[in-house]
């Protein structure tokens, strides 16, 4: 059965403020079942105020073949950490 | 009169353990792993429901029994279930279908039962409520799934309606013991009901593309402890464990 059915990733959020964060995919025939079936699989312990599910395939993602000119090229631009910068005392904590 | 009440808590909460004993067949069973973590879900929201029943009927009744003697030591004979709770799982339709037909039923039941001159009765209602929306909501969806799915999907979800109709009349009737409740207002009237189970039904039957069945042949007996076939087999093995050995803790 699950060949025939869409693939769900789910995103849940636990609590209020906080983002929604990946938690695992399902399988579901559309998106009135795929948000039951996210319930059902992942929120069991008390651990979402939200979710949200999204076609598999709606996901454009990166190719891993291609993370050395996606990726490597910041790893000499250690003047883009903020930790070059002098903070005012007046500021306090930021 | 305390006799009465008893009986009817009983009836209320076999309803619910045998409805939930079915659904926790599926565990393993299910066609999909999603659904094999749905619907022993809603079993657990049903059997949480008739362990409150169960040790409040113990402690009106006043004779030390509790939740597991009323669940593992009465013969089929003893349990008040309705027939349609008992109905074997069948197919993935039936069994969605049943959940529809009983949901539906247990909603404006709870609603009632908010009013309850029992404490135990009333907070059960607002827990029960919420659950029982959501087996609407995921049972519904299945069976207009199903009904407006596929050729064999819509054929075996009518054969289901063919199948469990008959049983939901059941669900209206009050034994004795049941008025006696309803009269202390301690239980909902089941009557009365009939309104507003129809009408959350008959639009899902719409979207389904199910006929209503006008002519039925109602089945009943469960009240009075006249069950049957399958029941006997599902007891048997709900409570080899508990009988084989009395009184084991784990």
């Amino acid at each position: 059965m699950a060949e025939a059915t869409r693939l769900w990733e789910v995103f849940i959020r636990p609590r209020n403020g906080l983002s929604h964060r990946h938690v695992g995919s399902l399988h579901a025939a559309d998106e009135v079942l795929a948000l039951q079936a996210a319930r059902d699989v992942y929120t069991r312990r008390g651990e979402g105020t939200s979710i949200w599910v999204i076609p598999s395939d709606a996901i454009t993602a990166s190719d891993p073949d291609h993370a050395a000119e996606m990726f490597d090229p910041t790893a000499d631009k250690i003047y883009r950490h903020p930790t070059f910068y002098d903070i005012p005392e007046d500021v306090g904590h930021m | 009169m305390s006799d009465a009440i008893v009986t009817a808590l009983l009836e209320l909460a076999d309803d619910h353990l045998v409805l939930g004993h079915r659904l926790s067949e599926w565990c393993g069973h299910a066609p999909m792993l999603e659904e094999d973590l749905a619907l022993p879900s809603m079993g657990l929201d049903l059997i949480g429901a008739a362990r409150v029943l169960y040790t409040r009927a113990g402690e009106i009744e006043g004779k030390g029994r509790g939740e597991d003697d009323f669940a593992y030591l009465r013969d089929e004979r003893a349990y008040r279930n309705c027939l349609l709770v008992e109905r074997p799982n069948g197919d993935f339709a039936q069994t969605m279908l049943r959940q529809l037909y009983f949901a539906a039923f247990m909603e404006p039941y709870w609603k009632a039962a908010l009013g309850s001159s029992d404490a135990v009765v009333q907070g059960l209602a607002a827990k029960a409520l919420k659950e029982v929306a959501y087996h609407i909501r995921h049972s519904a969806e299945w069976v207009i799934r199903l009904g407006d799915g596929t050729a064999e999907s819509a054929a075996r979800m009518a054969e289901a309606v063919v199948e469990l109709h008959g049983y939901t009349d059941e669900l209206f009737l009050s034994s004795e013991a049941a008025q006696a409740a309803e009269a202390a207002g301690i239980l909902p009237g089941r009557a009365a009901l009939r309104t507003a189970w129809e009408a959350a039904l008959k639009p899902v039957f719409a979207e389904a593309q199910l006929d209503w069945p006008e002519k039925v042949w109602p089945q009943s007996g469960g009240r009075k402890g006249e069950h049957g076939e399958a029941l006997g087999h599902m007891l048997a093995e709900m409570q080899v464990i508990a009988r084989a050995h009395p009184g084991a803790v784990w």
